[in-house]
């Protein structure tokens, strides 16, 4: 699939020469402890897994959505791994090849905060010090996160330049590493970056469609007709679609933020939505050439999702590879119809999911229709994080969906 | 005068501002000051919206320069409108350099190096372009005849530092201790260490990352660069001087020029001529 870091022109390594050494200290280690399992690396990634993280992890036929839409509908409960997200698959790999590595401190950056709460918990699990940096918008907007952050250990230092969101926090870790690359390892959260970033991080996920291949199997007797996963930086997406790539019969849609709007503000350098792969024009940021919203000097816009955990100007570059290939569909909801999707899935189904999930989820609602007779998607996370955003956004919405949002009014302008 | 060239009379002084930072205007008056108060080559940054390169300080300054609406055209006018003598080097990151042309299918390096000649400068130093995938640009300065210097890391080694070594010209970038860019109290160990290893190269030697006074400047070149590269300390005057009069500012940047030049020459001793 990839050359040297290569997926077709996106790709490549484009950072600052002082890490340039670390860079390729992580290819070799990829190399050898993921791809050829030295000193049983891998073998102790799936053990830990299993016994920390709870895989494998069940899928699960929706009975309501099912019914709902007259087809069947599959989820893979990811946000029954340990932590409420895929996050943990990515985190766990990359903190235990650290210590393989002999590196002594490990740094992230996260926006919704559960890729900070996932490294948290395997930094505590595998007894390494943690620093994560946090947009302040994002601090504000997520703090159940960060007091888990806390709770495992890790500092949490918040990232005041611009808008305060996940394009900051990743340019300030990366300042971090470049001072501290010698004993520090950059755990990124997401198949984005400089290579061996995005084909590792889509190693570690790919889990979820190596396991939701074979279940879908013994559940039904086949393979899905398609499978559906929001996109953010798109690990999530990538995780659920890498065994399934090769099966050109089933159709992979990536799900993103249409946010507010598709349409973009030049001049104020905003994009009132986060739909990199549908919008975005070939760019290069955090160390990859990727699809990036950006304006015509080749400017990083501010994006924007009601979900943070998808609020991030770029994506991967092997799903913008994929997407141009005409393998993998970009699609996207806006923040409405995800919030619509929240309440009922919530509400159907008893899972109350992530409002990253929930994009998904509003796809599903609108096109079901469209995308074959056996549908799997990818409950990405749950959506405990979320709660204080969405009683906000649900309380300034007319939702018929939602349930009475009265007694939040009355009781102090919804915060809980 | 070429980038060499300017290393001929004794160690160089090559001070770095934002270009537009905190105004158009005020901005030119900046950077000629810093000719008046001995530069030998000027590093002028071309802002660009995710500095990971950078410490707080020209990230700041990068931000005050895009909000006061700073682009890649208007960099190249600034460079035309600039009344200075001494080469200037466009310091930058990759997304604009790639992004830069009329079209879909004419952007990429060539047309920005071809309007960056254009404009009077003389060469590049592309902060998150490493070597290896530095040959689209380094084609198009041997077209037009600029040059691209490369940042040589404490961490380079080995084979990295010989494909630099082979694609560099007029001057290399030492990068004096880990990190990103901001002015420091100590000057590192890493200095000497990083010299030694370029000792034989053919192009001069300019040290940047964390000086800040005359005194550092003098250390620096005793211990054997060709010249030094201040960035952050004479932002930082910027910075202090937004809400001042331009010529106040200026003023200050010339005699902060002039202190580091001074260092600087202090450091060689006896005119590298002999």
């Amino acid at each position: 699939m990839s050359s040297q870091g290569k997926f077709g022109d996106y790709g490549g390594q484009y950072v600052p020469e002082v890490l340039m050494p670390a860079i390729e200290e992580l290819a070799d280690a990829y190399e050898r402890y993921v791809l050829e399992n030295e000193d049983g690396f891998m073998d102790e990634f799936r053990a830990r897994l299993r016994d920390f993280g709870g895989r494998p992890i069940p899928l699960q036929r929706a009975d309501q959505l099912s019914a709902r839409y007259d087809r069947e509908v599959y989820l893979k409960r990811e946000d029954l791994l340990h932590g409420g997200a895929h996050k943990l698959n990515n985190a766990l790999g990359q903190v235990l090849l650290a210590k393989y590595m002999g590196k002594e401190r490990i740094v992230a950056e996260t926006g919704a905060g559960q890729h900070g709460t996932a490294t948290a918990m395997a930094a505590a699990h595998l007894d390494m010090p943690c620093e994560v940096y946090m947009g302040e918008t994002d601090i504000a907007r997520q703090r159940p996160n960060v007091f888990r952050m806390r709770t495992n250990g890790a500092e949490v230092t918040p990232v005041t330049t611009g808008r305060g969101t996940l394009k900051e926090a990743i340019s300030e870790t990366m300042r971090d590493w470049a001072t501290t690359v010698e004993d520090t390892h950059y755990v990124i959260g997401s198949v984005v970056g400089p290579h061996p970033f995005p084909e590792m991080v889509r190693t570690f996920q790919a889990v979820i469609s190596e396991e939701a291949r074979e279940q879908t199997r013994e559940r039904t007797g086949g393979l899905p007709d398609a499978v559906l996963a929001c996109a953010g930086g798109g690990s999530n997406t990538m995780g659920a679609f890498h065994h399934f790539v090769d099966d050109e019969d089933v159709d992979l849609y990536a799900v993103e933020a249409g946010g507010s709007s598709l349409s973009v503000d030049e001049a104020e350098g905003v994009a009132p939505n986060s739909a990199s792969l549908s919008t975005g024009e070939e760019a290069v940021l955090h160390g990859a050439r990727t699809k990036v919203l950006q304006d015509t000097d080749g400017q990083v816009m501010e994006s924007h999702s009601v979900s943070a955990g998808l609020d991030y100007a770029g994506v991967g570059p092997e799903l913008a590879h994929l997407v141009d290939e005409g393998r993998v569909r970009a699609v996207n909801v806006d923040d409405d119809a995800a919030l619509e999707a929240f309440h009922r899935l919530s509400q159907d189904e008893g899972i109350i999911p992530a409002l990253e999930t929930a994009h998904a989820f509003g796809y599903l609602e609108k096109y079901h229709d469209d995308i074959g007779e056996t549908v799997v998607v990818n409950v990405s996370g749950r959506g405990d994080k979320d709660l204080e955003t969405v009683i906000e956004e649900t309380m300034d919405r007319d939702l018929d969906i939602a349930p009475d949002m009265g007694v939040f009014r009355e009781v102090g302008g919804g915060r809980l | 005068m070429s980038l060499e060239e300017a290393f001929a009379d004794g160690p160089a002084f090559i001070p770095y501002l934002a270009a537009g930072d905190p105004s158009y205007e005020a901005s030119l008056e900046y950077v000629e000051a810093l000719e008046r108060g001995g530069a030998d080559v000027i590093e002028l940054g071309l802002p660009f919206s995710e500095p990971i390169a950078e410490g707080s300080t020209i990230q700041e300054a990068v931000v005050r320069a895009l909000e006061a609406g700073m682009t890649p055209d208007r960099y190249f006018e600034f460079v035309e409108d600039l009344d200075v003598d001494v080469p200037l080097v466009c310091m930058t990151y990759y997304n604009l350099v790639y992004q830069y042309g009329a079209s879909e299918a004419e952007k990429g390096p060539r047309p920005f190096v071809e309007r960056a000649a254009e404009a009077g400068i003389e060469g590049f130093v592309v902060v998150d372009l490493p070597a290896e995938e530095a040959g689209p640009l380094r084609e198009a300065c041997d077209e037009f005849g600029l040059d691209l210097i490369f940042i040589v890391a404490p961490t380079t080694e080995g084979e990295r530092l010989e494909r630099m070594r082979e694609r560099v010209s007029g001057y290399v970038y030492v990068q004096s201790r880990l990190g990103t860019t901001g002015a420091r109290d100590e000057v590192s160990d890493y200095t000497e260490r990083s010299l030694s290893r370029l000792a034989d190269w053919d192009v001069p030697k300019a040290v940047g990352f964390g000086i800040k006074t005359g005194d550092h400047a003098e250390r620096i070149v005793a211990a054997g660069a060709d010249g030094i590269i201040v960035g952050s300390a004479l932002v930082d005057i910027v910075a202090e001087g937004v809400d001042e009069s331009t010529a106040d500012v200026a003023a200050r940047l010339e005699e902060k020029a002039r202190e580091l030049k001074r260092g600087a020459v202090r450091g060689a001793g006896v005119p590298r001529a002999e």
